[in-house]
């Protein structure tokens, strides 16, 4: 296969980061509540990850590698302040129902994880198929999250009723309780039917870089189990 | 007074940050698994996230509003915090080396926990003056505490094996926090 398409695949399916790596667990939860939440959010973070994995596959043989982290959060930072900006101009809409969330696209365990684990390895063409491709996984299953959120919490989809007026929405999928239920749900079915979610391979794949707690924290583990 | 004591249990019961803003979940899920790692990163989530939105709201009020330079903030209360927690860091390393003992793994973790700069962000949105926003970061520091702690003893007492297999892992834990939500929503009417 196509090493580019491969990427896409890799992204999309094979190493979708919410529903197998369990990435960026914070604004699935959160916005979640109405599917175009969803698409907003995913493509807010899908441009900041194809442009910082550009940039920093452009600066990999600049950028020393002790301070590594340090640049990578202002490269990233700076791209999210342009995105908001961005998005505070031309889609107000958006930017009222994503709010807070889209200045914490800075600290979405996603970017720093693929500037990690990817994009400081590998050139500029390989590191755009790689955002773009973990992107729009993240984008699908966010904007699936919040589909089955708005159609059993309000009974709409995309803003239109589906249900019939005689069925009464449960009211708990679009509050804070049914973000949580509705991602159990998720990986739930992911593992009736077979398919791992993948954590500790990330783990051994991103080389326990420390940016993200939960990885991190498997990290500790790791090492205490070696010993 | 009142609206400071307000603040404080606002950010600590009636908007919980984890369970109701959905900040910190990687290490709510993550640490979750031990007490004792949870009650030392909600200890160290206090002193930080205290310490950090003292540290932003000082910096927003002097530096960034009257410069003009709001726009900035994002990439500066993120720089501050990570500088921030390097310091904690070292200075807890050559004062007291017993607590950096128990705290150290879990410092480095929270410059990356996204509970601290959406606390920073969000009392600069509020528009706090300087006691509002320490007050404010101590209450939604204590919330998570409160919710990480009471996560990891709902964990310790599930039994794994009694669970259909599907249900195993993180599904449990989400269930377990999705039932700890409802019960936190109950403090919505502590709104005076």
């Amino acid at each position: 296969m196509n090493k580019h398409i491969e990427r896409l695949y890799n992204g999309l399916i094979k190493e979708n980061p919410t529903l197998v790596l369990m990435l960026g667990m914070c604004p699935t939860l959160a916005v979640s509540t109405a599917a175009i939440n969803g698409i907003g959010m995913g493509l807010s973070t899908t441009a900041v990850l194809i442009l910082s994995n550009l940039v920093i596959s452009l600066l990999r043989r600049v950028i020393p590698n002790e301070v590594r982290l340090p640049a990578y959060i202002v490269i990233v930072a700076s791209l999210v302040t342009v995105t908001e900006l961005l998005i505070e101009a031309y889609l107000p809409t958006v930017y009222e129902a994503l709010g807070i969330y889209i200045p914490l696209i800075v600290v979405n365990c996603i970017i720093l994880g693929r500037a990690e684990a990817y994009a400081n390895k590998h050139e500029p063409g390989l590191s755009i198929m790689d955002g773009l491709g973990m992107g729009l996984g993240f984008t699908i299953a966010l904007t699936l999250a919040g589909l089955f959120r708005e159609v059993l919490g309000a009974g709409t989809a995309f803003g239109y009723r589906v249900l019939p007026e005689s069925v009464s929405p449960m009211g708990i999928f679009i509050q804070p309780p049914g973000a949580f239920l509705i991602i159990a749900l998720f990986i739930v079915i992911m593992n009736a039917i077979g398919i791992k979610t993948r954590q500790k391979q990330l783990v051994e794949n991103d080389g326990c870089s420390g940016n993200c707690a939960a990885c991190a924290m498997s990290c500790e583990e790791r090492k205490e189990e070696a010993k | 007074m009142k609206s400071l004591i307000l603040i404080m249990i606002s950010g600590a019961l009636i908007n919980n940050v984890v369970l109701n803003q959905f900040l910190g979940i990687c290490s709510f899920l993550g640490v979750s698994k031990q007490m004792k790692a949870s009650a030392s990163l909600g200890v160290a989530v206090i002193f930080v996230l205290t310490i950090a939105s003292a540290v932003a709201s000082i910096l927003y009020d002097l530096v960034l509003k009257p410069f003009n330079l709001d726009f900035m903030k994002t990439i500066v209360f993120i720089l501050v915090i990570a500088a921030l927690v390097q310091i904690v860091e070292m200075f807890l390393k050559k004062t007291s080396p017993a607590i950096y003992k128990a705290l150290g793994i879990y410092l480095p973790l929270i410059t990356t926990n996204c509970a601290v700069l959406g606390v920073a962000l969000t009392n600069v949105q509020n528009g706090y003056n300087f006691i509002e926003c320490v007050l404010s970061g101590f209450g939604t520091a204590v919330g998570y505490t409160l919710a990480i702690v009471l996560l990891a003893g709902i964990r310790s007492r599930i039994r794994e094996e009694d669970l259909p297999a599907p249900l195993r892992g993180a599904p449990i834990v989400l269930i377990s926090a999705a039932l700890m939500s409802i019960a936190f929503m109950g403090f919505s009417g502590l709104s005076f």
